[in-house]
């Protein structure tokens, strides 16, 4: 039997055991939905993706798209895949249903799209994209805005972009120079240079509406310069059609490593007289918007990344029981036939390795989900504020975590396979290639690390810090009481513990000492806190599984919920420990990395 | 015109389903449910006609447990107008299934009922003929095409051995077969319009109908493992298995 690309069963554990999906529907927002609507989306995400991703998915890996100078080329299979997203309704499954959206929950529709990403996750990137890129809109722009771009892009005849990147900034956005010159029509002609832009050229849409940080001319040096801009390939007449080109044009395509559903372009925008673009919302709030899409943008990484790292294992899997090799060592006798190699103790660890990351993973990305709908739709005004304190707080983590967890995951799906995993007759491979970017867009993982503990963790008083740990408190007293899981709680609040005490050494350091010297090995803070915060996920998880098991569930449930409690075994006693040497390191305020001079390299 | 459509609520066909440990049946209990393959290809077959302007509308009825409203929606996700379950937590055998349907076609007198040939459950493959018989309806039984025109179904049959061609006046009963098409998946705006669709409950009482079994079942358990396979050394020796251990060349 083949590999399934994702294991229902998890699926509907977290969305109805773990969390609470269908409690969604209480909610006005979504009061049509219910647990059938959600199972019956999920079972066209899947039919979709079994009919029109899967069958491609290698096509698409080793036919990357090309340029010829003036237009794009790639499969047209990629089209067809994506138009079938695009009908199915799949493309916009959390907009307003006055905008064609579906309105469905976040976390629903999360588990939802998993399977597509699961199936063909670069040929995603264009819905996707084009997707944040409606909701800022709708966020930030005039009515007329969102009826002239967004509308279009939701019914799927335009695409959207994310444009940026600049060849000099990266990491640090504040220093892009692309520019803006304000017209007298109320319009600005923007020149500059874009790289990486995901989706930045091709001919799937008619049109592609590209949302451009651009610096108005004279506007202050850094962050408190940029300006975000709507400009389009083709400029659109006043009742709708298509009219000029824009001066916007596609310089070249990146080759990349893995992603290769996906352009990924250099733009030059205005190389004649400058590129027609309308200003969203205020000038210089630019980034402010940006970032105020950076929390859902970021689930999206973390999710891509935990569901890359989840079909992998299932491949793997699916392989380890089938793939007779060797004999375990007790076996002495040569005319015995070899065993499949699942019925190795190694070759279960690196199952039971990826099982731990992945679906680890893809649980914090959940929870990711489920706070970001009740950010917005939770009953009280008080309930919404802390569940946006959280989400905001866990965004570095629920970004890196899955990101940094899931290509090791998929790496470890390589190894179980041995030299199968390693040729791509196995889409494994794939999966690694595809999974690497993750680290690395939406804030580098370094990046985010100094995110956590430079700003998220001081910030207002140190609120959001605290409420994690609460969460995790009430998660323990929780576990406490049931005995199958209360050693797991014990060792996790030793765990938050040392989170404690680390951070304080840290936060200290940063008050009284080099500044520098104290965020030098903030990378292995993100790790310390993101293991913690993944035990918690995994505790949680044992929680569920141990009352179902109370309960004598159906024979494939016991084996089920059996796994889970494994799982989480194995991260405590292969995983968890890690922080310790990382708790060392920091409150040592280790230097080995910071006095590392250039030229003894 | 009005098209029936039957749709039956059965085990995934992605579930590899077990005997239960006692015997008596076979362990669906935690199995996902979906709306069974045939029943499907008969609902895209409805859907596709009116799609065509040759029928107007499209009910689907469903007989079985409370949960079937979940394969009926699935149908008006599709394509059907409303629903009817008859609603019944008996195991519904393939004539009590016949008996129900043509009740509900006495009320509501489609020009063409369209089922599945057969349900991957019990693959009986009875329950069209039955009703061909309790109804006196002409039907078209395996069909791989269907074709209506002047109050006439001209239907394709899958037989052994090739393809027959049969017409039948309507009203008339087409079962079909796997090749009729390919069904469609329901588009999320689907799922949410079908909510909002008509679906009446109605039971095999309701319709005097009576669902007592008539057959028992003594045992279920499962097909014998596959034996392992063994080398031979020649020719010989394999033909000497395939003549006096296989017994397929004599
Ligand atoms: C496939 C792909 C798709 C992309 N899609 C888009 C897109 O659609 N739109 C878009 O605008 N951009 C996109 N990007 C760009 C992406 O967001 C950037 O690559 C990313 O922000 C990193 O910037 P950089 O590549 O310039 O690396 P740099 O910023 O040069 O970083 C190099 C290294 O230096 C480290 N570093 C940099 N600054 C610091 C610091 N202050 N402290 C500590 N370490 C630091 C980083 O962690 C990293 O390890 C994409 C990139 C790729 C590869
Ligand atoms: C690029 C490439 C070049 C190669 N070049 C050569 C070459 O030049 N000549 C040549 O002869 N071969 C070559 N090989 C083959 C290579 O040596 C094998 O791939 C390797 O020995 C692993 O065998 P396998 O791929 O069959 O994996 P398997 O043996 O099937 O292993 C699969 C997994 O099971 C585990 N496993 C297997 N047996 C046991 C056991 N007893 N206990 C615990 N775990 C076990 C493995 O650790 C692995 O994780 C090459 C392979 C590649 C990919």
């Amino acid at each position: 039997m083949a590999a399934p690309i994702l294991n229902t069963r998890d699926l509907e554990f977290m969305l109805y055991e773990l969390f609470d999906a269908e409690g969604m529907t209480q909610r006005p927002r979504y009061a049509d939905h219910s647990r059938e609507t959600f199972t019956a989306a999920m079972d066209t995400s899947r039919a979709v993706a079994e009919k029109y991703m899967l069958p491609i998915r290698q096509k698409v890996d080793t036919n990357e798209p090309t340029f010829d100078g003036k237009n794009v080329h790639m499969l047209p299979e990629i089209k067809t895949a994506v138009q079938a997203v695009i009908d199915s309704g799949l493309s916009s499954m959390t907009a307003d249903y006055e905008l064609g959206g579906m309105q469905m929950p976040l976390i629903a529709a999360n588990a939802t799209g998993a399977y597509l990403s699961a199936a063909g996750s670069t040929m995603m990137g264009y819905t996707g994209l084009t997707n944040a890129n409606c909701n800022l809109i709708e966020a930030h722009g005039t009515q007329a805005q969102i009826d002239k771009w967004v509308a279009p892009m939701r019914e799927g005849r335009f695409a959207g972009t994310m444009a940026m990147t600049e060849p000099g900034a990266g990491s640090g956005l504040a220093d892009l120079t692309t520019s803006a010159v304000p017209q007298e029509d109320g319009t600005y002609r923007v020149s500059g240079n874009k790289i990486f832009i995901s989706g930045g050229d091709h001919e799937l849409n008619e049109n592609i509406v590209h949302l451009v940080l651009a610096r108005v001319k004279g506007a202050p040096k850094g962050v408190k310069g940029i300006s975000l801009f709507i400009v389009p390939k083709f400029l659109v007449n006043e009742d709708g059609s298509l009219g000029e080109r824009n001066d916007v044009w596609l310089a070249g395509l990146f080759h990349k490593m893995g992603g290769r559903g996906q352009t990924s372009c250099a733009l030059s925008f205005g190389e004649k007289e400058g590129a027609v673009a309308y200003l969203v919302g205020e000038e210089n709030q630019g980034l402010r918007y940006m970032f105020h899409m950076m929390n859902e943008a970021r689930i999206m990484v973390g999710t891509a990344a935990a569901v890359t790292a989840l079909t992998g294992y299932q491949y793997s899997l699916d392989y380890a029981k089938e793939r007779p090799q060797g004999r375990l060592a007790s076996c002495k006798d040569p005319h015995s036939a070899p065993v499949n190699i699942i019925k190795h103790p190694d070759v279960r660890r690196m199952l039971l390795a990826q099982k731990a990351y992945s679906e680890g993973a893809y649980a914090l990305c959940l929870l990711g989900a489920q706070l970001a709908d009740d950010e917005r739709t939770a009953p009280t005004e008080e309930e919404r504020k802390q569940a946006h304190l959280l989400l905001d707080f866990l965004t570095p983590i629920i970004k890196s975590w899955p990101s940094e967890y899931g290509p090791r995951a998929n790496s470890l799906a390589i190894q179980v396979m041995g030299g199968h995993g390693y040729i791509n007759e196995h889409p494994v491979e794939m999966f690694y290639r595809d999974n690497r970017l993750n680290p690395i867009h939406e804030g580098t993982y370094g990046v985010q690390s100094l995110d956590l503990l430079a700003r998220k963790v001081p910030m207002g008083g140190m609120a959001g810090y605290q409420a994690c740990l609460a969460e995790m408190e009430k998660t323990i007293n929780e576990a406490s009481t049931d005995a199958a899981v209360a050693g797991f709680a014990k060792e996790l609040t030793e765990a938050i513990q040392t989170l404690k005490s680390t951070t304080e050494v840290l936060l200290g350091a940063m008050a009284e000492k080099n500044i520098d010297l104290a965020l030098a090995n903030s990378v292995k803070y993100l790790e310390l806190f993101g293991n913690v915060v993944v035990a918690w996920i995994w505790l949680k998880q044992g929680i569920v599984a141990s009352k179902a098991l109370a309960g004598n569930p159906h024979e494939d449930d016991q084996k089920f919920y059996k796994g889970k409690l494994q799982a989480l075994k194995y991260f405590y006693r292969f995983e968890l420990p890690e922080i310790n040497v990382w708790s060392k390191i920091l409150c040592d305020l280790d230097d080995t990395t910071y006095e590392m001079q250039e030229e003894w390299f | 015109m009005k098209i029936l459509v039957a749709v039956k609520r059965v085990v995934d066909y992605n579930v590899k389903v077990r005997p239960k440990s006692d015997g008596t049946d076979v362990d669906i209990a935690n199995a996902k449910m979906s709306i069974n393959p045939f029943c499907e290809i008969a609902v895209e077959e409805a859907v596709r006609l009116k799609e065509k302007g040759v029928a107007t509308e499209i009910v689907a009825v469903s007989m079985g447990p409370k949960q079937s409203q979940e394969q009926i929606r699935t149908a008006m996700a599709l394509g059907a107008d409303r629903g009817i379950l008859v609603e019944s937590d008996d195991a519904l055998e393939p004539l009590a299934v016949a008996k129900c349907l043509k009740a509900i076609i006495a009320n509501e007198s489609p020009d063409l009922v369209i089922m599945g040939k057969q349900s991957i459950d019990g693959d009986n493959n009875q329950t069209g003929q039955m009703l061909g018989a309790l109804t006196s309806m002409p039907q078209g039984t395996f069909a791989s095409e269907v074709e209506i025109a002047d109050g006439k179904a001209k239907v394709t049959r899958e037989i052994d051995g090739g393809l027959q061609t049969v017409e039948l006046t309507l009203p008339a009963i087409v079962t079909t077969d796997l090749r009729l098409n390919e069904p469609r998946y329901a588009s999320l705006p689907n799922i949410m319009k079908a909510k909002k669709k008509p679906l009446d409950t109605t039971t095999p009482a309701d319709l005097g109908v009576d669902t007592a079994p008539r057959v028992q079942t003594l045992k279920v358990e499962p097909p014998a493992e596959r034996q392992a396979g063994i080398k031979v050394a020649d020719v010989a020796e394999l033909v000497d298995k395939l003549k006096n251990e296989a017994k397929v060349i004599s």
